[in-house]
C-alpha cells in the first residue's frame, strides 16, 4: 500500500467514528458524574489515575493509539490471521482457567503489570474474525448442516470456556452470532424455534408445571381435532405433533426444574425469580431497585448533569461499570435516555449499512457480528437496569468504565472501518 | 453468494427496533408515568435533620442567669477513619486504659458501624476538654469534638422549682400531644421547665441534608432551599430572688419543711424553699438518670416539691382567717371579747388555752396576740351555728367552706410549677361521711384553732398573708413575671386581682394591729427586725401520724407565717419546719431572717449569731439522715461544678 499522507483517512466512515468518539465522551463524563464529589480536585486526580474517569481517559487514550495502528495496518493482515488469532484467543481462554485471578466471583481475569485484563472480552473480537473467515471460505456451503454446525461451534466454544470461568454474563453474548448466521442463511425457524424457547422457558418459570401440562394437553388435543383432515392425509403430521407436545411437556415437568436446583447457581436463580416479580427479598432485588429508583427519579427532564443524588452517593451499586446507564436516566431524564439509546441505534443501522455495502463476505459477516455483538450489549445491559431482564454482568459498549472493554469495542469499530475501507478488494 | 439474503437486512433491523421500542416503553413508564421514584429517590437521599434551638433561659428578679445553657463537649469518633495514632496519649488525656479504649471503638463499631459517628467520650470535663482540644491534630480525622448543649444551674439552688429536662417517655411518645416530639427528645419534665415547656423549647428547625447509601450526610440539599431555622426558647423572668432561696436554701438545712415566700402586692414569689433539697445539676449531663434513681429513692424525698406538694394542719397560724369570717359575717366586731379562763368549755370536751388571766382575749387583737384558743373556737361556732343559715348542717359549714375556697384553701391555687396538693377543707358532705350523718359545730370546733380535718399547703398558707397585708385581696402566687417577647398572654391569669372578702379597712386593721403585736409583744418575739415593724403569727401544729398501725401523736410541726412590713408589705411568708416544736422556737426566727434579708439585703451583725445557730440547728431524724445519700449526691454535684468551671 502507498498511500500519500494527503490520503492517510481516506474512506474512513465518519458517521461512525463520530458516533464512536460521542459515546465514548458521554461514557466518560457518566463515569466522572458517578463519581464525582463536590470536593473533588479533578485536574490532580485525572493526573494520579486515581478515579475511574482518570483511567477511563487514559483508557481512550490507548484505544485512540490502537485505532490508529489497526487503520494503518493492511486488511489483509485480518483475513490472514483470523485463524491464528481465534486460536490464540482460546488458548488465552484456556491459561486463565489456569492462572486467572477472581474477581467478584469470576475467574475470568489476568493481571499483567499492574492492570487487570479481561481475555472474554478480547475472544469476542477473535470470534468474530473467524467466523467472518470461515463462512467466507470458499469451501464452505451455508445451506449444508456440517457448516452450520461448525459455525455454531466457533461461536460457542469460546462462550463454554468462559462458563466454566464463572462468567455467565459475557458468554451470554456469543450467542449474538447466530444473528450474524441468521442473515447469511440460517433458517428463520430457528429464530422462531428460539423465541419460542424463551416463551416456554419463562411460562414454565412462572406458572406451575402441572398447570402448564394441562394446558398443553387441551392446545394439543384441539389441534389434533381441527387438524383432523390433515392428519387423515398425513399420518406423520400426528407424530409431529406428538412429538412437539411430549418435548414441551418434558421440557416444563423435568428440564427447568432440574436446570435450577442442579445447573444454575443459587444467585442466578435468585436474580432470575427476582426479575420474573417471583421473589421480593430485598437483598436479592437491591441492586434492580436502586437500579430503578435513580432512573425513575429522573423524570422527563433529568435533574441535570452532576445533580443526581441516587448515582452520585453510592445507592447504585457497580455504577461506573455494569449500571453506568443509571447515570443518564437519573441526570438526563427520559428525553436524555431516548437521545443516549438513539445514538446506538444510529450506530448499529449505520453499521448494518456498512455491512451491506461490502462486496466481500468477510467483511459482511464481521461487520454484521460488530452490530449483534454491540445490539446484544445494549439490549441486555439497559433491560437490566430497567428490571427487564436478571442482573447480567455485562458492560454497555463503549461506556461502561473497563479498559478490555473498550479497548475491544475499539478494536471490532475499527477492524470494520479498515476492511470497510477497502470494500473494493476481495477479501476472503 | 449471499445476496439472496438481503431482506433479512430488515428482519434484523426490526429486532434492533422492536427491542429499542421495548426499552423506550419500558422508560416511558419508570420516568415519566410512575412517579413513586421520585419520592424513593428523596427517601433514599434526602436527610431531614431536626435543629435544636437553644432552650429559654430563666432570670430571677435581679436579672441573674439562673438556669442557662452550657456548652459541653463530646468526644467522637469515626472508626473507619482512624488512622495510626498515638493511643496511649489519647488514653492518658481520658484516663481510660487501652482495653477500655478498644472496647468503646468495638461498641462504636457495633452501635453505629464504621463509617459513621459515634460518641466516644461525652461531656467531657473542661480541663480533659482543654487538653484534647491542644492535641486533637493529632487524633485527626477519626476524632472529633463535637459541641453539645446542657441545662446548667449556676446557682446550684431551687431544684424543684426550676425543675430539669430528661427524654420523652415511650408513653408520652403515643400521645397526640406531644406529637411533635419525636424518641430521643427532651422535654421538661418538673417544675418551671415542664410548665413552659412550649416557651422554653423554641421552634425546632429543619435541615435537608443529602445523605449517601451509608447514610453520611454530604452536604445541603438544594443549596438549603427548603431548611427552616430553628428559633431560639423565649427567655422567662422570674419573680424568684436567687439569693434569697439560697439564703432560704441554707437555713433550712438539716431540717424537714418549706419555706414559701411572695411579694403580695403581685403575687410574685421571692423564694419557694423544700428541705431537704438537692443539687440540680445532679439532674443534667450524663448522670442524670442514675441521679434520678438515687433521688427518687432517698429516704428524705428531696424531689417531693413540700411546699406546694405537702399539707399540714395550720394550727394557731389559723387564727387570723378565723377572725376574717366572723367579723365578714358580723358575728364579732373587733371590739367582741371572750371570758377566756384557760380553757374553752362550749363543748363536752374542753380545749386548753395557753392563757388564763382575765381579759387576755377582751378584744379581737387581744385574742390575736395570745393566741387564745377558747376565743376562736367560740368565734368558729358562732359563725358555722349563725341563724341566717339554719344552723351548720343547713348551710352554715358550706358557707364557712366557701369562705376558706375563697381565701385558696381546698383546692390547688395555680402556681406555674406542676404538682400542687389541693389540701382539705372540710365540706357538710365530708363529716356526713366521715360522722355518718351525726355531727354538729362541737364535732369540728378543732378547725377554729387550725387543728383537725383542715390542712393546707404552706403556699395556701402564705398567700393566706398575702389576703390579710392586701386588706383582702390576693394575685395568684407565681414565680414567672415576664417572658421576652410573648404574644400569647399566658401570664393573664396572674396579672388578674381577687378580691375575697368585703371586710371594712377597720376590720383588716384589728386583724393586722393583732398580729403586729404578735411580734411586738407576743408569742413570735423572736422575729423582730429592727425598724420594721412585722405582722406574724406562729402556730404549732399538731401532727398525727399511723405509727404501727395506729393513730399516734408525732412531734408538732412548728409554724410560722408573716408579713412585712405590716403597713404595706413587701414580702408575705409561711415556714413550716416538720417535727421540730414551737413554732415560735423554730419556724419564726426562719422567716424572720428571710424577711431581713429580703428587706434590708443582708443580715445585721447583732442577728448574726441568731443566723449561725438557725443553720447548724438539726431537726432531721437522724435515722433517717444515716439512711439517706443525699448530702454526698450534693458533694458530688458541687464536685463536678467545681471540676468543669
Amino acid at each position: 500500500m502507498n498511500r500519500s499522507q494527503a490520503k492517510l483517512t481516506q474512506g474512513i466512515d465518519w458517521p461512525i467514528v463520530g458516533l464512536y468518539l460521542a459515546l465514548v465522551i458521554i461514557g466518560i463524563m457518566s463515569i466522572f458524574a458517578a463519581e464525582y464529589r463536590g470536593d473533588d480536585n479533578v485536574w490532580q486526580n485525572i493526573i494520579h489515575l486515581n478515579k475511574n474517569y482518570s483511567r477511563q481517559i487514559m483508557w481512550f487514550g490507548v484505544s485512540l493509539v490502537l485505532a490508529s495502528i489497526i487503520w494503518l495496518t493492511d486488511s489483509k493482515f485480518f483475513t490472514a490471521t483470523s485463524n491464528l488469532l481465534y486460536a490464540g484467543g482460546l488458548l488465552l481462554l484456556l491459561l486463565v482457567l489456569g492462572i486467572g485471578k477472581d474477581v467478584k466471583g469470576s475467574h475470568s481475569w489476568l493481571v499483567i503489570g499492574g492492570f487487570q485484563f479481561q481475555p472474554a472480552e478480547l475472544t469476542k473480537l477473535c470470534t468474530n474474525l473467524a467466523l467472518a473467515k470461515y463462512l467466507s471460505s470458499q469451501e464452505t456451503d451455508f445451506t449444508k448442516l456440517r457448516s452450520r454446525l461448525i459455525a455454531a461451534a466457533i461461536a460457542l466454544i469460546p462462550a463454554a470456556i468462559i462458563i466454566l470461568q464463572d462468567e455467565t454474563g459475557l458468554a451470554l453474548v456469543y450467542f449474538a452470532f447466530f444473528l450474524v448466521m441468521f442473515r447469511e442463511g440460517l433458517p428463520g425457524i430457528l429464530l422462531v424455534i428460539a423465541f419460542s424457547g424463551i416463551v416456554l422457558v419463562l411460562s414454565a418459570l412462572l406458572v406451575d408445571k402441572y398447570v402448564l401440562f394441562s394446558i398443553f394437553s387441551v392446545i394439543t388435543a384441539l389441534v389434533i381435532y381441527f387438524m383432523r383432515r390433515e392428519i387423515k392425509r398425513k399420518r406423520s403430521r400426528l407424530l409431529v405433533i406428538l412429538g412437539v407436545y411430549a418435548f414441551c411437556s418434558i421440557f416444563v415437568m423435568f428440564v427447568v426444574p432440574f436446570a435450577f436446583t442442579k445447573v444454575l447457581k443459587d444467585y442466578q436463580v435468585r436474580r432470575i425469580e427476582v426479575m420474573l416479580g417471583k421473589e421480593n427479598d430485598p437483598k436479592a432485588t437491591y441492586n434492580t431497585r436502586q437500579s430503578m429508583i435513580a432512573i425513575g427519579s429522573g423524570g422527563f427532564w433529568g435533574k441535570g448533569y452532576l445533580k443526581g443524588t441516587q448515582t452520585r452517593f453510592d445507592f447504585v451499586p457497580e455504577q461506573s461499570t455494569d449500571f453506568i446507564f443509571c447515570t443518564i436516566g437519573e441526570d438526563f431524564g427520559f428525553i436524555g435516555s431516548v437521545i443516549f439509546i438513539g445514538l446506538y441505534v444510529a450506530l448499529l443501522f449505520r453499521i448494518i449499512f456498512v455491512a451491506e455495502r461490502q462486496r466481500s463476505t468477510y467483511s459482511r459477516v464481521y461487520a454484521y457480528g460488530v452490530a449483534s455483538i454491540i445490539f446484544f450489549h445494549l439490549a441486555i445491559n439497559v433491560s437490566m437496569t430497567i428490571g427487564l431482564a436478571p442482573v447480567i454482568g455485562i458492560p454497555l459498549p463503549l461506556v461502561s468504565y473497563g479498559g478490555s472493554s473498550l479497548m475491544t469495542f475499539t478494536m471490532l469499530i475499527f477492524i470494520m472501518l479498515r476492511l470497510d475501507a477497502d470494500r473494493q478488494m476481495v477479501l476472503r | 453468494m449471499s445476496v439472496f439474503n438481503q431482506p433479512r437486512k430488515r428482519v434484523i433491523q426490526a429486532i434492533i427496533l422492536g427491542m429499542v421500542v421495548l426499552i423506550i416503553t419500558r422508560l416511558f413508564f419508570l420516568q415519566i408515568v410512575e412517579k413513586k421514584y421520585a419520592k424513593l429517590a428523596d427517601a433514599n437521599a434526602v436527610l431531614r435533620k431536626v435543629v435544636y434551638p437553644s432552650r429559654g433561659i430563666i432570670y430571677d428578679r435581679k436579672n441573674k442567669a439562673i438556669l442557662s445553657n452550657d456548652v459541653l463537649y463530646d468526644l467522637v469518633v469515626t472508626p473507619a477513619s482512624v488512622k495510626a495514632i498515638d493511643t496511649a496519649y489519647l488514653c492518658k488525656i481520658l484516663n481510660i486504659d487501652k482495653e477500655e479504649f478498644r472496647k468503646r471503638i468495638v461498641n462504636a463499631i457495633v452501635r453505629n458501624g464504621r463509617v459513621r459517628q459515634s460518641v466516644f467520650a461525652a461531656l467531657l470535663p473542661a480541663e480533659v476538654f482543654g487538653q484534647l482540644q491542644e492535641s486533637m491534630y493529632l487524633f485527626q480525622p477519626g476524632f472529633e469534638l463535637v459541641p453539645r448543649q446542657i441545662r446548667s444551674y449556676p446557682f446550684s439552688a431551687a431544684a424543684n422549682i426550676l425543675g430539669y429536662i430528661g427524654e420523652i417517655s415511650p408513653e408520652r411518645l403515643k400521645d397526640s400531644a406531644y406529637a411533635s416530639y419525636n424518641s430521643g427528645d427532651y422535654l421538661g419534665l418538673a417544675g418551671l421547665e415542664r410548665t413552659y415547656e412550649a416557651v422554653l423549647m423554641g421552634t425546632r428547625g429543619i435541615q435537608y441534608l443529602v445523605k449517601d447509601n451509608l447514610n453520611r450526610p454530604q452536604g445541603a440539599y438544594e443549596n438549603g432551599e427548603f431548611d427552616s431555622a430553628a428559633i431560639a426558647g423565649k427567655n422567662l423572668r422570674l419573680s424568684l430572688d436567687i439569693e434569697l432561696q439560697q439564703f432560704g436554701e441554707k437555713l433550712m438545712k438539716g431540717k424537714m419543711g418549706s419555706i414559701v415566700a411572695i411579694d403580695p402586692q403581685t403575687g410574685g414569689i421571692l423564694a419557694m424553699v423544700s428541705a431537704p433539697t438537692f443539687d440540680p445539676n445532679l439532674l443534667t449531663g450524663s448522670y442524670r438518670s442514675t441521679n434520678s434513681v438515687l433521688l427518687n429513692r432517698d429516704t428524705t424525698k428531696p424531689t417531693f416539691n413540700r411546699a406546694i406538694q405537702a399539707t399540714y394542719p395550720p394550727g394557731s397560724t389559723f387564727k387570723p382567717m378565723i377572725a376574717l369570717v366572723g367579723l365578714d359575717e358580723g358575728v364579732i366586731t373587733p371590739s367582741f371579747g371572750y371570758p377566756c379562763g384557760g380553757a374553752y368549755y362550749g363543748c363536752s370536751r374542753p380545749i386548753k388555752c395557753e392563757h388564763h388571766d382575765a381579759g387576755h382575749a377582751a378584744n379581737l387583737r387581744l385574742a390575736l396576740s395570745h393566741s387564745c384558743n377558747s376565743y376562736f373556737s367560740h368565734v368558729y361556732r358562732l359563725c358555722v351555728d349563725a341563724g341566717k343559715f339554719g344552723g351548720i348542717r343547713s348551710g352554715g359549714l358550706q358557707k364557712w367552706s366557701d369562705y376558706m375556697n375563697s381565701f385558696g384553701f381546698g383546692h390547688r391555687i395555680g402556681v406555674d410549677v406542676p404538682s400542687e396538693a389541693r389540701g382539705i377543707v372540710p365540706t357538710p358532705a365530708f363529716y356526713d361521711k366521715m360522722y355518718k350523718g351525726s355531727w354538729n359545730s362541737c364535732t369540728s370546733v378543732f378547725l377554729g384553732i387550725g387543728q383537725g380535718e383542715l390542712t393546707l399547703t404552706p403556699l395556701q398558707m402564705a398567700n393566706a398573708m398575702c389576703i390579710v397585708a392586701n386588706r383582702g385581696s390576693y394575685y395568684i402566687p407565681h414565680f414567672v413575671q415576664s417572658i421576652d417577647g410573648d404574644d400569647a398572654h399566658l401570664l393573664d391569669k396572674y396579672k388578674e386581682k381577687h378580691v375575697v372578702a368585703h371586710i371594712s379597712d377597720t376590720a383588716y386593721s384589728a386583724v393586722i394591729h393583732g398580729m403586729t403585736d404578735v411580734v411586738a409583744s407576743g408569742t413570735g418575739r423572736v422575729a423582730q427586725i429592727e425598724g420594721i415593724s412585722i405582722g406574724g403569727k406562729t402556730g404549732t401544729a399538731e401532727n398525727y401520724g399511723i405509727v404501727d398501725g395506729k393513730r399516734t401523736k408525732l412531734k408538732n410541726h412548728a409554724v410560722f407565717v408573716a408579713f412585712a412590713p405590716a403597713e404595706s408589705a413587701r414580702i408575705a411568708i409561711a415556714v413550716i419546719v416538720e417535727n421540730s416544736g414551737f413554732g415560735a422556737r423554730y419556724a419564726a426566727p426562719i422567716a424572720s431572717l428571710m424577711m431581713e434579708k429580703y428587706l434590708k439585703d443582708s443580715i445585721s451583725t447583732k442577728r448574726q449569731a441568731l443566723m449561725k445557730t438557725v443553720m447548724e440547728t438539726v431537726t432531721l431524724d437522724p435515722a433517717m439522715v444515716a439512711k439517706s445519700k443525699l448530702d454526698s449526691l450534693n458533694a458530688s454535684a458541687l464536685f463536678k461544678k467545681n471540676g468543669t468551671k
